[in-house]
């Protein structure tokens, strides 16, 4: 623990802190162009100068100094301030004067930095530099002059995504960055680059000239489009949220996000049920809600009534769904779509046990019938880094490109009874061994992945290695809800009431009874539906949501519904009282009271740990696994399918078409 | 203005080029090559193995070689990184070409010592003999290109041809070196000046000058003059 001086104040840094780190932890801003916390250090933007005694005597990058004992640091003398001003202008003199014209306006690095520590004017009279645009796909915006050239795009590229695809060409003054024959770049995570770039290099393509930052209201708030619970930030003005961005949660998604959570917002405002319909011969018409509800209370359903949670509705929904059937005398509930049966008696037994951040600490993965990359991308990253850390991953299914080095044991789950000798030696060795199973495998090898707790160790003291990897937002939650029955969704095709809560996975052709759709987009869903009552997205409601490791989390609402659309909750507690079984709740407030009597999990925010406790099923696994059931990463959702941006991700990105902009 | 490369990775150029592979003697330096490197570090070996790549193309073309998109990703597959990071390497340095040259690719030097020792002359030659700056001549032979300092200021001006310098250049030096090189000829490396071997100064050396007929130790001569210096 060296001790240092900074500016006079002697403090303490943790070893192996750099300089930088001193200032910050002094409480000294530094400015920075291509430092960044999460990226390996360039030290190339020279912008963190400081002077360091003992040393040479000349301004040192404190990004890449460590900090050594008894180093006396000054951050504000005028050889700093002069070496920062001169920084400055270096860095301006190829940088256009575009900034009524950009779209990193008002949040720029380089903006502000040169207002703080600029010099003000420019003696540069020769011609700037100019670029040509860069093509980097779908989602990054490129205007490769007002680059500057931190290289934080290529060192996250390389680092997090594992997509070695960004790079600097050329030399000198004619350096540029650019993607590998400028191809899109063929990353799930690559808008991150956008939030990177400290200048408008770099910038989101979906967004482009949409608004200013200032003009934006803010809202915190947590995404649906896979099970991590990635918290984001909702950008709005008016009633329609403009973009999405990450928060930072070390413990969750850093500050990452995928392209789906940034890009999909625009699919808010299309497709969406904004009144309620009715079915009559054949069609849907347009109705009040009093026609809705009526239509709904003629219903004899003699207490056959069910419910099926889609993936992105949130705890409150299912439980004021849940409730309403109470109160019908039912408890059909299910909220697997897709039909999965695996047992759920236990809840540890289905729960990402490890963490996500504990992955990070893992020393030896067994990945089973799962392509993260898909499934979870911020639980990938994560276990890119426990590789860095020297962490061995084997992985059991079709062989996919998952951004790291995989030993692929082949697609036939019989392996997981009869591990070969190379992977026992791994876990053997290994002091925190974790399996990690996904979707494809936990029809036919849950139990035989819970037969490995006992042969791989995987679960001790401190240590849960046995982790599931959900989908969908809504999942943990609805199992915490009950939202699950032992055969499946088989046993609710035959109700003679079903409520469809935003559920367009499902097969909705099975259903028997009358279907009621309470939902927001016009999806496979509404198409099937008797009534549609039109619900809110997950902007527009405050939601309680469990990610894939069992942590609470909770959102608030950015924007109103459109049209005669309610919150989801208030349509349950309008419709109880038509069907004369009145929900005891006339506020969210008073819904969440009754939520947490009713699963006290989820009283509180936070991560819940399960107690383990592994549930007796076979573990004889069979059959030989043909894909993952992600086929399409943009259009896993309704929000997705109706979002512009995900359609032409899906179409350049997964199915291959060309959209390369010709060059000028 | 930083263009737009100019990379041809054309439908032809994948043809001509997809289904590259080490001919023998390639093979045999790439191994070579490859050895030097400890396991794990293959992509140390990105220059040499470019190098050995577009030689290899020089005599398949009966060119001085280039760098054809699909054979820098062959060489990227050679050592297992990925083709951005073989790219980056392959545009950073000016002696990879990322389009073809003729059979002798003309690099004049123009910088300072070079041009005020008439580069000018050299370049007005190469003119004047039909090579235009960036271009290469209609017959395939000669492609000019002006680069800067190669390390040859105490003999300049100078003009590297492939891989020999040629030195101590004016206009009519050129072009008896260009004659030649068209004809078929191997013009002498290295200086061009009468009596000059390497560059040794104008009129004979003017120190270590017991060094110019055999090998001279100076060491005992010093150690008199440190001594003296010592009293």
């Amino acid at each position: 623990m060296p001790k240092v001086k900074v500016d006079g104040v002697e403090i303490e840094v943790p070893q192996g802190a750099t300089v930088l780190q001193a200032c910050e932890l002094a409480g000294k801003e530094i400015p920075r162009f291509c430092y960044h916390e999460r990226l390996s250090i360039a030290g190339n933007c020279r912008m963190c100068l400081v002077e360091v005694k003992p040393g040479p005597p000349k301004p040192q990058a404190s990004c890449a100094l460590p900090a050594a004992e008894n180093q006396e640091i000054f951050t504000n003398t005028p050889m700093v301030k002069h070496a920062r001003e001169g920084i400055m202008e270096f860095l301006l003199i190829n940088h256009p004067l575009d900034c009524p014209i950009c779209d990193q306006g008002g949040e720029c690095d380089l903006q502000d930095q040169s207002i703080a520590y600029g010099r003000g004017h420019s003696r540069f009279d020769e011609n700037k530099r100019a670029v040509t645009e860069k093509y980097m796909g779908p989602i990054v915006k490129t205007v490769m002059t007002r680059c500057i050239q931190c290289t934080r795009c290529i060192r996250f590229a390389e680092e997090v995504a594992g997509v070695e695809e960004i790079g600097a060409i050329y030399r000198g003054e004619n350096m540029q960055i650019t993607s590998y024959l400028e191809e899109a770049v063929s990353s799930e995570l690559s808008g991150n680059v956008v939030d990177l770039c400290p200048v408008g290099a770099l910038t989101s393509k979906p967004y482009a000239f949409e608004a200013r930052p200032w003009e934006l209201r803010k809202t915190l708030t947590i995404d649906v489009m896979d099970a991590v619970g990635t918290n984001i930030r909702l950008d709005s003005r008016g009633r329609q949220v403009l973009r999405a961005v990450p928060r930072v949660n070390d413990d969750v998604n850093e500050e990452w996000a995928s392209d789906k959570t940034r890009h999909a917002v625009d699919g808010l405002v299309r497709k969406r049920l904004d009144r309620p319909y009715v079915r009559r011969d054949g069609k849907l018409h347009a109705v009040t809600w009093d026609e809705a509800f009526a239509a709904i209370a003629a219903v004899e359903h003699g207490g056959s009534v069910a419910a099926v949670a889609g993936d992105l509705v949130d705890c409150e929904t299912m439980f004021a769904a849940k409730a309403l059937l109470k109160g019908l005398g039912s408890s059909l509930l299910e909220g697997r779509q897709t039909g999965m049966d695996y047992d759920t008696s236990s809840l540890a037994a289905v729960n990402f046990n490890t963490t996500i951040a504990g992955t990070e600490e893992a020393d030896a993965i067994l990945l089973v019938g799962t392509n993260l990359r898909w499934e979870a991308p911020l639980v990938n990253t994560r276990i890119r880094k426990a590789i860095k850390k020297g962490a061995k991953v084997f992985a059991i299914g079709p062989e996919t490109e998952l951004t790291y080095k995989v030993e692929w044991l082949g697609a036939d789950l019989s392996v997981l009874g009869n591990l070969p000798e190379r992977v026992t030696e791994a876990f053997g060795k290994a002091a925190k061994p974790m399996v990690i199973v996904g979707g494809a495998a936990l029809k036919g090898a849950h139990g035989a992945a819970l037969g490995l707790v006992e042969t791989l160790g995987l679960v001790k003291d401190g240590w849960n290695g046995f982790n599931v990897v959900h989908m969908a937002a809504s999942r943990m939650g609805g199992l915490m809800l009950g939202y699950a029955q032992p055969a499946g969704i088989s046993a609710l095709y035959d109700a003679k009431l079903t409520f469809f809560l935003g559920a367009d996975e499902c097969d909705h052709a099975r259903f028997t009874g009358f279907k009621v759709y309470v939902g927001h987009h016009g999806d496979r869903g509404a198409h099937h539906a008797d009534v549609i009552l039109p619900g809110a997205s997950y902007a527009e409601k405050s939601g309680t949501f469990v990610n894939l490791e069992g942590r609470v989390q909770r959102g608030e609402r950015a924007v109103f519904p459109p049209g005669d659309a309610r919150e989801d909750w208030t349509i349950f507690r309008a419709l109880s009282e038509r069907l004369g079984q009145t929900l005891p709740f006339d506020t969210i407030d008073e819904l969440r009271a009754a939520m947490a009597l009713d699963c006290p999990e989820l009283a509180t925010l936070g991560l819940k740990t399960f107690a383990w406790s592994a549930p007796a099923l076979g573990t004889v696994a069979e059959g030989v696994l043909e894909g993952y059931p992600i086929k399409d990463f943009y259009l896993t959702n309704a929000i997705c399918r109706a979002s512009p941006t995900m359609q032409r991700c899906s179409a350049e990105l997964v199915h291959g078409e060309s959209f390369a902009e010709a060059a000028e | 203005m930083a263009d737009a490369p100019i990379i041809p990775d054309e439908a032809e150029v994948r043809a001509r080029w997809g289904a590259f592979q080490w001919n023998d003697d390639s093979k045999a330096k790439r191994d070579a090559i490859l050895s030097r490197y400890p396991a794990g570090r293959e992509q140390s070996a990105s220059i040499p193995l470019l190098d050995l790549a577009q030689r290899q193309v020089g005599a398949e073309t009966q060119t001085q070689g280039w760098l054809p998109v699909p054979v820098i990703e062959f060489v990227a597959r050679e050592i297992g990184v990925p083709y951005m990071r073989v790219y980056e390497v392959a545009t950073f340095y000016t002696m990879f070409n990322l389009a073809p040259v003729g059979r002798f690719h003309v690099q004049v030097c123009g910088t300072t010592p070079c041009m005020l020792r008439g580069s000018d002359d050299v370049l007005a030659a190469c003119k004047n003999k039909g090579l235009i700056k960036g271009k290469t001549t209609p017959d395939g032979l000669f492609t000019l290109t002006e680069v800067e300092c190669m390390g040859n200021c105490s003999s300049a001006p100078m003009v590297q041809i492939n891989d020999d310098n040629y030195e101590d250049l004016d206009y009519d030096r050129t072009i008896a070196i260009l004659e030649t090189l068209a004809n078929g000829g191997a013009p002498k490396p290295g200086t061009q000046e009468p009596g000059r071997h390497t560059v040794e100064p104008k009129g004979g050396p003017t120190s270590l000058t017991a060094m110019v007929t055999e090998n001279h130790d100076y060491r005992d001569e010093w150690n008199v003059a440190a001594q003296g210096a010592d009293a």
